[in-house]
């Protein structure tokens, strides 16, 4: 429901004891990982919401200072596993910008193909399941159905489904194969149509617009002040977008709108979502045709990439170069310093703080997690609404929870 | 449009003490930590550097050529004119303790809050500084450098709850 004007303020309820104190999560079907919120109800408004977190910390930072620059690719698989390429494009692009790497020109065409695959599956499964939450289920399985698509396509791109470790410091795990470009453009014939289904089946749902209008609203100062970046700030008039502010790999090569809407809501953040989804399929479908040939990974002779499994075993340039790269006493020239890089990823600004101490494993590996950040809107944006809003609210924001806890 | 090296200048004209470098195009300002809140305050407030990107900390204990035992850093984005700063302030034992960035930013109050709990830097003035992601009865702050790996084997030491006295 709407924010009415006859909440009562949080401060004349402090004194009031008849509140309730509800504990939501960390097993609730609805806040889809593991969070807990510990909530003081009047009635069933929400008059206060403690966010409890660190059920799923797993000490990935301090990991980060034990695992080499490609091993620790796999653990940012883990951090949000709903886009787990973003996450590895976003690691391996604050690393090359520590080693001061430029990727080949294919590289990073491969590279943004699979971070707007990855932003397309993460909208998906954000609106999808923000539906499921508020009753409409239909339209989560329209867009699971998709994702899963998406899902076979990283699989015969690089073997994986779910936690694909794709990159590599100075270009990719392995070269896109005539098989992935075909899916990825029957994905994009076929998925416009799905898409404009989805629509269809929300943007005018009576139901979803009363439970989702008006709820969760962040004003474009609050979002400032909070940090919010992605989609959460767009939807409430911030315009920025790291693609076009600050752009990095090839985004420049590509014309695409950055997606906005004014009002701040849980309604808009689902529709500045869905547009993100049309303007990716705009990146994707200018970029399908016309991945440029050559190499993937920069040159094997400068230590700055590791050789392909056939140079390594069939010419002795190749042994040398992955024996220096993986043996644990050298590997890459790291210098002693330190770099922040960032990515816009679905979620948001996702950088990495990478620091190196020339050695051929971090320093301090510091991930700027836009769940985190997000979730620390939360207890503003749910005060005064209803027990019934907080899955709304929750399901907008996009809280990944291994990414929050890491 | 001013550019990165002029919005330095100013700083250091106006500030003591403030030491700048470069590297891979990104500005790093070394900050005092008594003056730190009057430098971002200025940054937000002149130069328009209105998005806390992230509050972070490293403990330069093995560090080569560190003097400093932590260095507190502090990313921020102009939004409007797509540039960043990082503000740097190095910190010591057995007081590692700074002004909190709350009364400029909300968003810094998880942030700290994390640092807090992770490498046990102090922010004055923060409004609920509590552990964030780890149970409130740790005693120790697991990123800085002398914390092993593996711990010190609080997992093992938990008190177990017994079903008779839940």
């Amino acid at each position: 429901m709407p924010l009415t004007e006859t909440t009562t303020s949080p401060t004349a309820t402090d004194q009031q004891e008849y509140l309730w104190t509800l504990n939501f999560g960390p097993q609730h079907p609805a806040t889809h990982t593991t969070l807990r919120l510990i909530l003081e109800l009047d009635g069933e408004r929400v008059v206060k919401a403690t966010p409890d977190i660190g059920y799923l910390h797993s000490g990935f930072e301090k990991i980060g200072e034990h695992l080499d620059y490609n091993q620790y690719v796999t653990v940012t698989d883990r951090m949000n596993y709903i886009s787990p390429m973003a996450n590895n494009v976003a690691w391996h692009h604050a690393v090359e910008n520590l080693l001061e790497i430029e990727l080949t020109p294919r590289c990073q065409y491969i590279r943004v193909l699979v971070s707007e695959l990855a932003r397309i599956s993460d909208h998906l499964l954000c609106t999808g399941a923000m539906g499921l939450d508020v009753g409409a289920f239909t339209f989560f399985l329209y867009a699971f159905y998709q994702r899963e698509r998406i899902y076979d396509i990283f699989e015969t791109l690089c073997g994986a489904r779910f936690t694909n470790s794709y990159t590599r410091t100075g270009g990719l795990s392995q070269d896109i194969t005539p098989l992935v470009i075909e899916k990825t453009r029957d994905f994009l014939k076929t998925f416009p149509r799905t898409l404009e289904d989805m629509e269809r089946l929300l943007n005018r749902n009576r139901i979803f617009v009363d439970r989702t209008q008006g709820v969760g609203v962040l004003s474009r100062e609050d979002a400032m002040s909070y940090s919010a970046t992605g989609p959460i700030a767009r939807a409430s008039g911030i315009t920025r977008d790291l693609r076009k502010d600050e752009p990095y790999l090839c985004y420049e090569d590509f014309d695409f709108q950055v997606c906005c809407a004014r009002t701040g809501d849980s309604f808009a953040r689902y529709l500045v979502r869905m547009a993100e989804i049309r303007e990716s399929l705009k990146i994707l479908n200018q970029l399908i045709e016309n991945i440029p040939a050559g190499p993937i990974n920069v040159g094997g002779d400068e230590r700055t990439a590791l050789p392909t499994k056939e140079q390594v075993y069939q010419t002795i340039e190749g042994t040398i170069t992955h024996f220096e790269l993986i043996m644990s006493n050298r590997g890459f020239t790291v210098p002693c310093d330190e770099t922040y890089a960032a990515i816009e990823s679905p979620n948001g600004e996702l950088g990495f703080y990478v620091v190196g101490d020339e050695s051929n494993v971090a320093y301090r590996a510091r991930c700027r997690p836009p769940s985190f950040i997000h979730f620390s809107l939360f207890p503003d944006l749910i005060r005064g609404h209803t027990l019934s809003d907080i899955v709304a609210v929750l399901g907008s924001l996009n809280i990944i929870a291994a990414e929050l806890d890491r | 449009m001013t550019t990165i090296d002029e919005i330095t200048t100013e700083v250091q004209s106006r500030f003591n003490e403030i030491e700048t470098s470069q590297f891979r195009n990104q500005t790093r300002l070394r900050v005092p930590a008594s003056q730190l809140l009057e430098v971002a305050q200025h940054l937000r407030d002149q130069h328009a550097f209105d998005l806390l990107v992230d509050i972070t900390c490293v403990d330069y204990l093995h560090y080569r050529g560190a003097t400093d035992r932590f260095g507190l850093i502090i990313l921020l984005a102009n939004t409007s004119e797509s540039l960043r700063i990082t503000l740097r302030v190095m910190l010591n034992e057995p007081d590692p303790t700074v002004d909190s960035l709350t009364p400029l930013w909300h968003g810094a109050n998880w942030m700290e809050r994390e640092v807090w709990d992770m490498f046990g830097i102090h922010f004055e003035g923060h409004p609920d500084l509590r552990r964030i992601l780890l149970p409130e009865e740790f005693t120790t702050h697991p990123l800085r450098k002398d914390y092993p790996l593996q711990g010190f084997g609080e997992r093992h030491n938990f008190p177990v709850i017994r079903r008779s006295e839940a």
